[in-house]
């Protein structure tokens, strides 16, 4: 990246910015706080690892900053904007053109090809079909599955499947892509292949990327890790000594 | 997402899930099916009755015995014998009944006619030159006989093509002796195939004078039916009731619960077809629209079934952007071609069925009944297949659109 860009970047307002977040489950008369007074921002390309024990509410924060869950408390502004003003709808398209997800066990269509599970998303796009193609083989380069196109997804291998939703998360070029756990249901080895792929795309496409993990080793691999524990933030920092995800030894 | 995609998706959905979808399609294929193969053969049963009464022609009066039938077990008109010559000499007097033009009695006989050794169970009945004018018929071969064969009881037989055919094949019928009732009677005319008119087949029938068949065959003093040809049609009304007003009189009855005849006219006979049709094929149609509805709870609970087993595909595609009308579209259409292809199945198997019925009826039953397409039946079954799948299929697609993406997520 050229120097004028990142400054200009930097100007921009933090792509994703919540304050005294707080989030409460209602069943019936019991009520449980899953959040308290969560505040940080998360400025543009960052790589963020969502750190902390299960249960401890790291998956409700993915939740409400991905659009997929509202907060009962506190502001978030996505991309300078309150979230709360959105109707449905427009959180529907923000999902579909500015966020992509990656999860743990991966979601893919069954009994479909690589090509049509990284198309999905511009079914509700509203982009022209006869670019959905051209789009679609350019995720999957990007994710090293060239090859395997038009294999059934079933007939792939735990990693070379997260690598398709990877493809999918990344077809609309997304500004914030959310990892959830993405190396949680493979072994160490292609693990790390996901891992190397999430920070070239954050190196070299500067995606946004926020990663939910309760391993210490795959957290190290961000640039900044915020740590949750019941509900809280318990520490927030930098780190100094990141790791190269191909340098990974378990 | 463009219609064709929304279709694309929805098919995908259903192709996943085929020989599911196939059963699940049975009952609206089923019940389409049953409407069309009623209306079918309720639509031309109704225009082959319609087709034959019109052959009547339009100013014709039926008088028959006995009250108006009150269903088809009805026996009391066929068992009374009110209808008597002093009625005839009473509708004949213009002072009575100034519409009429010309009328004629007719005289059942019972049994077959035959012509040395061959035999055929014709229709004999004694009527009058009068019958030849209201069907609209005149011997191919000979001549109708006329009054003064009716006064001389005169033992002479206008007979059918079809009767001419049975009984002496290729060789002359006018001139030759046919035995009724074992007696001798001289063929003077043949009548060109007409087929059914009214409840007559005319190619089966025997003509002979009212009076030879009353007296001399039958021994009795009543008549089968009287018909009658008014003046004209606008009056036909007006003379129907004379009709009955001259008939009470000379009946001695004063109220008009207690006539022992009915009269017909034309419209009355096609209405009451009509009428008895119609009830018989909406009675049929209401019974096959249960079947529809049974259908549509199945739809609609196998779409319960789909949308359950794909909530993590749900969780997914709104995760990914889907707006609650993506998939609450998703799934009706899914509803929605389930239910369609079922009535377009359903419309071939009907026709199907339909066709065959005709071709067996028409071959049992020996009538021109004719095969008609009910393609507004085809149309209303397009129409109301489609309507299933919509009402049906919009409470699960709804409960579909609905759900919480993150919980939709986590369903295992």
């Amino acid at each position: 990246m050229k120097p004028e860009q990142a400054n200009q970047l930097k100007t921009l307002p933090p792509i994703i910015s919540v304050k005294n977040l707080e989030k409460v489950f209602e069943d019936g008369e019991t009520k449980t706080a899953a959040l308290c007074d969560i505040t940080f921002d998360i400025p543009r390309g960052q790589f963020v690892a969502v750190m902390g024990p299960s249960g401890s509410g790291k998956s409700t924060i993915l939740h409400i900053i991905g659009l997929l869950d509202k907060q009962t408390g506190g502001s978030y502004l996505f991309d300078g904007k309150k979230v709360s003003d959105y109707s449905d709808e427009e959180i529907a398209h923000i999902r579909n053109e500015k966020l992509g997800f990656i999860f743990q066990s991966f979601n893919l269509l069954s009994r479909t090809t690589v090509l049509e599970n990284v198309k999905l998303p511009l079914l509700y796009s509203g982009i022209k079909e006869s670019l959905w193609d051209q789009m679609a083989l350019k995720a999957i380069e990007q994710v090293g599955l060239s090859q395997r196109i038009n294999y059934m997804t079933s007939k792939l291998s735990g990693g070379e499947r997260q690598r398709v939703a990877i493809a999918r998360a990344l077809i609309n070029n997304p500004q914030v892509i959310f990892a959830d756990e993405p190396t949680g249901n493979l072994d160490s080895k292609s693990g790390q292949v996901i891992m190397e792929i999430l920070q070239k795309l954050n190196a070299e496409k500067k995606h946004t990327i926020i990663l939910i993990t309760h391993e210490t080793y795959t957290s190290e691999l961000a640039e900044r890790i915020i740590y949750i524990r019941d509900g809280k933030i318990e520490s927030d920092k930098l780190i100094r000594a990141r790791r190269e995800a191909n340098n990974f030894v378990k | 997402m463009n219609t064709y995609q929304a279709l694309k998706t929805a098919l995908l959905g259903l192709r996943a899930n085929a020989a599911r979808s196939i059963l699940t399609i049975l009952g609206i294929v089923i019940g389409i099916a049953a409407i069309i193969v009623v209306v079918a053969i309720g639509d031309s049963a109704q225009s082959m009755i319609l087709g034959q009464i019109g052959g009547l022609g339009s100013k014709t009066i039926i008088i028959e015995p006995g009250r108006e039938p009150q269903g088809p077990s009805d026996m009391t008109a066929i068992l009374s014998d009110s209808l008597k010559e002093r009625d005839i000499i009473a509708l004949k007097n213009k002072a009575n009944v100034p519409g009429l033009k010309d009328l004629t009695p007719n005289v059942i006989v019972p049994g077959s006619v035959s012509y040395q050794s061959q035999t055929y169970r014709a229709i004999t009945f004694g009527s009058s030159a009068f019958l030849s004018k209201v069907l609209n018929i005149q011997p191919a071969e000979g001549v109708f006989f006329g009054d003064e064969e009716i006064k001389q009881h005169a033992r002479v037989a206008i007979i059918g093509s079809k009767v001419r055919e049975k009984l002496f094949g290729l060789s002359t019928a006018v001139g030759e002796n046919i035995k009724i009732k074992d007696k001798n009677f001289r063929v003077i005319g043949v009548l060109p195939p007409k087929g059914q008119v009214s409840i007559i087949n005319v190619d089966d029938v025997v003509v002979i004078p009212y009076t030879t068949a009353q007296k001399d065959l039958m021994g009795i003093n009543h008549y089968n039916s009287i018909m009658v040809e008014a003046n004209n049609v606008e009056d036909l009304a007006r003379t129907a009731n004379d009709i009955k007003l001259t008939l009470r009189e000379s009946h001695g009855i004063t109220d008009p619960a207690k006539d022992d005849f009915h009269v017909m006219t034309q419209s009355d006979i096609a209405n009451s077809a009509k009428t008895i049709t119609n009830l018989l094929t909406w009675l049929l149609i209401s019974v096959a629209a249960i079947s529809l509805v049974v259908g549509g709870i199945g739809i609609m609970n196998i779409m319960f079934v789909s949308v359950t087993e794909r909530t993590r595909e749900i969780g997914l595609r709104k995760a990914l952007g889907a707006t609650d009308n993506n998939i609450l579209t998703q799934f009706l259409l899914e509803a929605v071609l389930l239910t369609a292809a079922g009535g377009i199945i359903g419309i071939m198997l009907g026709a199907g069925i339909s066709y065959i019925a005709t071709l067996i009826l028409s071959q049992v039953v020996s009538m021109n009944w004719t095969f008609t397409f009910p393609l507004s039946a085809a149309l209303i079954g397009i129409g109301v297949s489609t309507l299933v799948g919509l009402v049906f299929g919009l409470y699960p697609a709804y409960k579909a659109a609905h759900k919480n993406p993150i919980e939709a997520l986590r369903y295992e």
